[in-house]
């Protein structure tokens, strides 16, 4: 025979069990993205594109940083440049050196445009997001206390 | 009888799903989940060791230059992302560095294991290199730090630095850690894109040893102290 109490405790651990394993999907899981990648995504998910994904490790291998930061005007800030497709075939940012020349060409969507769907603007790795207490959680903090 | 099996079954089955949900949540930590077999206690031992797990804030990576499919942000459905190239390819022959891309950058250039260009087109183009170390004296008894100008400018043009990030003249700026690990001054790069802040890489920046008769400055509340 199993009692009552039994059958509500047996319940209530499968409950529990379920709800820990769901809230433990939802939990960031850290990513390992190389150091140093930017994801830009402004307009790309809007416009239904994956965010474009941009590895200044590879590129610092082939340029040094004055090429893209002093000549070409990158600011050094992620999202920063307001870089659009308009923009790349004029021949600027990204489009100085994806034009068939200097590197492969703009028809080549999916190398660039290969970042996680819904993915925010950001840096990747740096130290700002990898503190335990990163600075931009307070702002989150002081919206949801502002509801 | 056959109520307590499906009464097993199910509490078998709980077991199963908050092990696998303790283990999840925690996939660098020292799993000792495994130490709690008895049903009854378990819902107790569960929850006790998800709020007590050994690590709560240390978050270490497992594979620091994951291939771009398995890196997190690169999406594995998108065709492009299996061409892209994985770094570890490309650092063979590099040498390493514990922190950052895990390659020191600065020694590649030297070595010439590197040539990056300095013109978009010109392959030959030579760097405006300028060899003058600042030496920046701190308050605090770690190593005074030198800013040496000849590994930045093999890089960077004087104007990426001067005068937005740096007013061109010896003790002119204000620097201090807070600032830089909030991404400001030496870190609008460092901690972005060249080597980062972290415990491995302070002796990079911090370089100068203290005088020999380097003591402390104390706090005015320490002078001041009324109990002392
Ligand atoms: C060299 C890299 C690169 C290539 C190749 C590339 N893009 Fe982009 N694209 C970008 C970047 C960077 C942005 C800015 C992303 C943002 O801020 O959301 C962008 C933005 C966009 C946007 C949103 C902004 C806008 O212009 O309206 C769309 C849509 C887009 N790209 C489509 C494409 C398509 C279609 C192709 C292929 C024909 C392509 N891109 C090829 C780098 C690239
Ligand atoms: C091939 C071009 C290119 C090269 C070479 C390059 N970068 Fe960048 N950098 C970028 C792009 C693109 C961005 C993102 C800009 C955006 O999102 O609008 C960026 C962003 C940055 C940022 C902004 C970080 C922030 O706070 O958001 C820093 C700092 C930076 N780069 C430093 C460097 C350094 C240091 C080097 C040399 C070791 C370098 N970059 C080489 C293209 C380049
Ligand atoms: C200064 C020139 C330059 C600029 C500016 C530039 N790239 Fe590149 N990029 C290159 C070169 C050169 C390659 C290598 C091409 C090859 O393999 O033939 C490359 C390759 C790439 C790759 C492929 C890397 C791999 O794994 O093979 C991606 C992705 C990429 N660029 C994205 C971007 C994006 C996004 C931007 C703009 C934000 C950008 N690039 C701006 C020169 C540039
Ligand atoms: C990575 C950033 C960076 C770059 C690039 C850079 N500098 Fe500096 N520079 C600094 C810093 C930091 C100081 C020290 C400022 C201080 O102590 O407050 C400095 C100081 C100076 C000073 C003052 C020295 C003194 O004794 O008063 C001069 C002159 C100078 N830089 C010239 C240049 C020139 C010329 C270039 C290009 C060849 C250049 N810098 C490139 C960061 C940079
Ligand atoms: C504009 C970007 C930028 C700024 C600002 C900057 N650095 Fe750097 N720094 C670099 C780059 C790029 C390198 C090359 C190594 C790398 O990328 O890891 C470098 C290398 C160094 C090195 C050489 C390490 C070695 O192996 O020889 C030291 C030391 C250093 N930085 C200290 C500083 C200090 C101190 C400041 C602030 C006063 C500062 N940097 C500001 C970009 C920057
Ligand atoms: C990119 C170069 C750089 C790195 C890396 C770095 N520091 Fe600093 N640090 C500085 C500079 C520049 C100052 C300001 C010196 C001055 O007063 O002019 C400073 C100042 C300090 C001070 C004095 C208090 C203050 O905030 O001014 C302490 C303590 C300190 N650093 C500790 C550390 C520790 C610990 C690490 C490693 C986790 C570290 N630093 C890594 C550049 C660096």
């Amino acid at each position: 025979m199993i009692s009552h109490a039994g059958r509500r405790l047996t319940g209530r651990v499968a409950v529990f069990g379920v709800v820990v394993w769901l809230v433990a999907f939802a939990m960031p899981q850290p990513a390992q993205a190389e150091y140093a990648d930017v994801v830009i995504n402004n307009y790309a998910d809007a416009a239904g594109m994956r965010p474009a994904v941009f590895p200044h490790w590879f590129h610092r291998i082939r340029f040094r940083c004055k090429v893209c930061h002093a000549d070409l005007g990158f600011k050094f800030k992620a999202g920063g440049n307001k870089i659009n497709m308009a923009k790349i075939i004029e021949g600027k940012f990204c489009g100085a050196c994806h034009n068939g020349e200097v590197a492969w060409s703009v028809e080549n969507c999916d190398m660039c445009h290969s970042g996680v769907p819904g993915t925010p603007t950001h840096f990747h790795g740096s130290t700002v997001q990898r503190l335990v207490a990163p600075p931009y959680k307070a702002l989150d903090a002081t919206k949801r206390v502002k509801q | 009888m056959e109520r307590k099996n499906i009464r097993i079954s199910s509490l078998a089955a709980a077991f199963v799903l908050s092990i696998g949900a303790v283990w999840s949540t925690q996939p660098h930590a020292n799993n000792e989940s495994s130490v709690f077999s008895d049903s009854g206690v378990m819902m107790v031992a569960a929850d006790v060791s998800t709020a007590n797990i050994f690590n709560r804030n240390l978050k270490k990576v497992k594979d620091p230059n994951a291939a771009p499919p398995e890196d997190g942000i690169h999406d594995p459905e998108n065709p492009g992302t299996h061409v892209l190239q994985p770094p570890k390819e490309a650092y063979v022959g590099l040498p390493t560095t514990a922190f950052g891309n895990h390659i020191d950058w600065v020694k590649a250039l030297d070595d010439g294991a590197l040539k990056p260009r300095w013109e978009r087109t010109d392959p030959t183009a030579e760097p405006f290199v300028m060899d003058l170390d600042i030496v920046r004296p701190v308050k605090a008894s770690v190593p005074d730090v030198v800013f040496p100008h000849r590994q930045h400018t093999e890089w960077l043009a004087c104007s990426n630095c001067h005068p937005a990030i740096f007013i061109p003249q010896k003790g002119a700026n204000q620097i201090n850690m807070s600032a830089i690990l909030l991404g400001q001054k030496c870190g609008v790069c460092h901690g972005k894109v060249s080597f980062p802040i972290t415990t491995k890489s302070c002796r990079k920046c911090h370089s100068k040893p203290k005088p020999a008769d380097w003591k402390p400055p104390l706090s005015e509340a320490t002078l001041k102290n009324p109990w002392r």
